[in-house]
């Protein structure tokens, strides 16, 4: 028994119902063929990266599947080629590496950390969120508006002050320097 | 005084220390590459869509010509462009 993986897009344009009947149909002749399916990845409505036959879309299926004799690839790809409803397939023979990677992947060994940090920040972003609805809930009832004004008024006298005085003294700096 | 960290080079101070390449896939164990997983093989392609030479990504052979046909594979499958400008 190998071990095979192949991918194919299905036109996005027809109903639900005939793409899936369409997917399930390989899958069911490929376990005719006396395959075992070991996995089916339907990764969905995706955007294509440069237009197939005028669509800019497409419904990927990934089906990993063993078979006992590689003759059944042949009927497989020429049933894909026959079938307008497929507008890309492609059929690869997996190595140990890959059926660990892809076993891995499945049980989320792989790509883990990436999702652990992001459920982190979620998390913590959706704390923060909270903690913040809570502040502005016992801001106005603490403090009510007219205390931020009296510093505004403050500050803007001293800032006015400041720069009077300042060239003042470097005047006078500069003169003692040009005395000396 | 002024500390090191005070200086303001006019030009990359770290330009001498010439950094080893090394090829990741050997480093950290990684045997098989994914044609599906096209954020990890953005890594090894230009803004173009072209593949980096390794001369720059600093692969090893057998990792190169592997993660090569990973992106050939999945350019069929429409996961990656074959041509384009701009692509990151």
């Amino acid at each position: 028994m190998v071990q095979y993986e192949t991918t194919f897009i299905v036109d996005p344009v027809l109903s639900d119902g005939e793409i899936n009947s369409t997917a399930d149909n390989y899958i069911s002749h490929l376990k005719k063929e006396g395959c075992e399916i070991v996995h089916i990845n339907e990764m969905g409505l995706r955007q294509l990266a440069y237009p197939i036959k005028k669509r800019n879309s497409g419904v990927y299926y990934n089906v990993e599947f063993q078979a006992p004799t590689g003759s059944l690839i042949d009927k497989l790809e020429l049933a894909f080629r026959r079938d307008e409803r497929i507008m890309r397939f492609l059929t690869v023979r997996l190595d140990k590496y890959a059926t660990q990677y892809n076993q891995d992947k499945r049980d989320g060994k792989i790509g883990g950390y990436k999702r652990k940090v992001a459920a982190e920040r979620k998390a913590k972003a959706e704390e923060e969120a909270q903690n913040k609805a809570k502040r502005g809930n016992d801001k106005p009832k603490g403090k009510p508006k007219p205390k931020p004004k009296p510093p505004v008024a403050e500050a803007k006298p001293v800032a006015e002050a400041k720069p009077a005085e300042a060239p003042v003294e470097t005047k006078s700096d500069n003169a003692e320097k040009n005395d000396a | 005084m002024a500390s090191r960290d005070d200086i303001k080079f006019l030009s990359n101070p770290n330009i001498g220390n010439n950094m080893k390449k090394y090829c990741r896939f050997k480093k950290f164990g990684i045997k098989y590459i994914d044609y599906k997983d096209t954020d990890f093989l953005l890594q090894f392609i230009n803004d173009q869509g072209k593949i980096l030479p390794r001369r720059l990504s600093g692969n090893s052979l057998k990792y190169q010509r592997k993660m090569a046909t990973a992106i050939k594979r999945s350019r069929h499958l429409a996961m990656l462009p074959y041509v384009t400008d701009l692509l990151k």
